[in-house]
């Protein structure tokens, strides 16, 4: 299917037209524009997510995919455009109240808190705490303490829980970083770069958490590892010079002529 | 050896009572004891020293003004040390809190003066500087609306903690809504400071401008002039301290206590994981505040005046430099930075003779700015981290 047949299907069920789109799509963009300082750095049309998809966005660097993850969350504010969610617009809420909404996010660089200890960011990221009054009398429970160390369990941090961050390995923080999105169990899970800087045997293993999160969330994943990509076997959006080039699935994708001369011509 | 034992009995004591969680207690075992040790000297051996005739009620009363500022450190470890907000105008809650007190005692003070056509018995310390407006005799003098709530202690007290507070509040809301940060923040509240300062200056504001708020005479009906309530408004302020320094404990290892961390790390990250970081900043921000002008009341009476010499900038960065000497991130590094540097101070700024000089109490300044900046360079923790290394050492000579 060629992409401008695509975006008008997209259109079609666009919020603002239709009462279906709800039903179908969990995010949606619509004529989404970024500019700084007169340069466009997205520029999309109109782009859907649906419900339990594991969507790969790749393009080449500078193609605007992290300012797509940053429009969503809440970080950029879009020039123009819609950001749809779970039927409502969150164009213009702050990034704590579309992370309330149940968008989580990861991003490039593993954030956690070097202070904390392993355990301790975790609990930060326990879902629905977050009033001030809970946090300062209450403490964490014994279900949750249980679900925290399967998750660390699960990604092999359960040997460093009460290290501080500040002591792990990059591929131990990106670990981390992925441990408490899973743990706060957002509806849409924003992952930019899940696989940089792991060995092989990690980024496997990554590829099979993202894949085992698939049957209950809905995912974003950025990714420049065409290995990993080609791992996750979804759904993939390429995204050139802030523009949708073309979507398909990752074979599809692979023989599209713009998309080689993308990334490796010029 | 026999000592390092009997601190593990005293930590085993107090973890199974549930003063202290576990798992800092094997990396800090030793820091942790210093405020209880302080506690202990300042409770038992200073009033028994005193009254054996040891020691001078002066030194009694000096030790707990250094308190009162030491627990002013702990609230600025809180905003600085925990949630990583620099704040230059701690000296200026203090002295909201101490102008509170400063009022209550005012009223009760000295006899001269008139009683106003209201009924009202004008504070000496007033009635000297009152501005009169052109055409007014000396017995035309009021005392001003907002010097009446002062007049009891209950209500003084409440009004001590509460303003500042609210201040506090005020000076946040502006600032961390509007997402102000790092050294811009610092800039913001010293600007505060001064402008404040500059009010309290004022003659026309009736808070008897530079002269300050003099004539102390009684407190709760009590002569402050009696050594024996020296000695209690000593322990006032060392219970005062003990209570804040629990209090902040308390925050500082609830999740609150973690959420102040990692706005210090890393504030955006927090906000995506769904915290609104100004609500907590707003809440370390106005209980500093509030343990500020705690202080500033307890400062007050033991000093006798309190003018606004007290919220210069300069008193603002010195809370700092307390703070740093003493190591910020840990409460108990607080404590002992804010009464190590006011020792010191009181001890460099007597004039001593020495075999060739004469130390004269401006050299002082030398010896701040030496120790400021040899704890920055050499222990960048602070002493109580020092502390804890040589404790460490120690230790590990003792298991060889």
């Amino acid at each position: 299917m060629d992409q401008t047949q695509r975006t008008a299907e997209y259109k079609e069920y666009s919020p603002r037209e239709s009462r279906l789109s709800e039903e179908r799509y969990l995010l949606f963009l619509e004529d989404i524009t970024a500019v700084f300082d007169g340069f466009k750095a997205l520029d999309v049309q109109a782009l859907g997510i649906e419900h339990n998809e594991l969507r790969v966005i790749i393009g080449p660097n500078g193609a605007g995919k992290t300012t797509l993850c940053d429009v969503v969350s809440g970080k950029t504010r879009p020039t123009t455009g819609y950001v749809f969610f779970d039927g409502a617009d969150i164009t213009h809420l702050t990034e704590e109240e579309i992370a309330l909404r149940g968008i989580g996010r990861k991003f490039q660089t593993p954030t956690v808190f070097d202070s904390l200890t392993t355990f301790e960011n975790m609990e930060l990221a326990l879902p629905g705490q977050y009033r001030l009054w809970s946090n300062l009398f209450g403490s964490t429970t014994k279900v949750q303490e249980e679900r925290i160390l399967e998750i660390l369990e699960r990604v092999g941090l359960i040997d460093e829980s009460h290290r501080e961050a500040k002591y792990l390995s990059h591929g131990q923080r990106q670990w981390l970083a992925i441990s408490t999105l899973i743990l706060s169990n957002p509806k849409l899970l924003l992952v930019d770069e899940p696989a940089a800087g792991l060995t092989d045997a990690e980024t496997a293993l990554t590829a099979e958490l993202l894949l085992e999160l698939k049957d209950d969330h809905t995912l974003i994943v950025i990714e420049h590892d065409m290995d990993f990509v080609r791992q996750l076997d979804s759904f993939v959006t390429v995204l050139n010079e802030g523009i949708i080039m073309a979507e398909g699935m990752m074979r599809e994708v692979q023989q599209d002529g713009e998309v080689i001369e993308a990334y490796l011509g010029r | 050896m026999f000592k390092d034992g009997a601190a593990k009995q005293l930590t085993d004591f107090l973890q199974a009572v549930g003063v202290q969680k576990q798992s800092t207690v094997t990396n800090h075992g030793i820091s942790f004891l210093v405020p209880w040790v302080l506690f202990f000297i300042g409770l038992v051996v200073i009033p028994v020293l005193y009254y054996a005739g040891l020691i001078t009620v002066g030194t009694v009363n000096m030790l707990g003004r250094y308190m009162a500022f030491a627990i002013v450190a702990v609230g600025l470890d809180l905003i600085w040390g925990y949630t990583g907000i620099l704040s230059l105008c701690q000296a200026f809650f203090f002295s909201l809190g101490g102008y509170a007190m400063g009022m209550y005692l005012a009223h009760h003070g000295g006899p001269e003066g008139i009683i106003d056509a209201n009924g009202w018995k004008i504070p000496a310390c007033l009635y000297v500087v009152y501005p009169y407006k052109v055409g007014e005799a000396p017995a035309d003098a009021l005392v001003p609306w907002f010097w009446k709530p002062f007049y009891t202690l209950p209500v003084t007290t409440i009004l001590g903690l509460l303003v500042p507070g609210l201040a506090a509040l005020a000076i946040g809301f502006v600032g961390f809504r509007s997402r102000v940060r790092g050294v811009y923040f610092a800039i913001l509240t010293q600007a505060i400071t001064v402008a404040g300062w500059l009010v309290f200056c004022m003659n026309n504001m009736k808070l008897c401008g530079t002269n300050g708020l003099t004539r102390f005479d009684r407190i709760a009906g009590f002569q402050l002039t009696n050594p024996n309530v020296k000695v209690s408004l000593y322990v006032i302020t060392l219970l005062a301290l003990a209570g804040v320094y629990l209090l902040c404990q308390h925050v500082v290892k609830s999740r609150v206590g973690r959420i102040l961390i990692a706005i210090r790390d890393d504030e955006p990250t927090l906000r995506f994981s769904g915290y609104k970081p100004y609500i907590y900043k707003l809440f370390a921000f106005c209980l500093a505040g509030m343990i500020a002008g705690l202080g500033g009341m307890l400062y007050a009476p033991q000093m006798g005046i309190f003018t606004p010499t007290n919220m210069e900038a300069s008193a603002s960065i010195l809370v700092v430099v307390w703070v740093a000497v003493g190591g910020r991130g840990a409460l108990s590094g607080a404590i002992l930075g804010a009464l190590t540097v006011n020792l010191l101070y009181n001890f460099f700024t007597s004039e001593k003779n020495l075999l060739i000089l004469t130390w004269k109490a401006e050299y002082w300044q030398f010896v701040l700015g030496s120790l400021f900046i040899g704890v920055v360079l050499l222990f960048p923790g602070g002493l109580i981290d020092l502390w804890r290394r040589l404790a460490g050492i120690i230790r590990q000579r003792a298991i060889i």
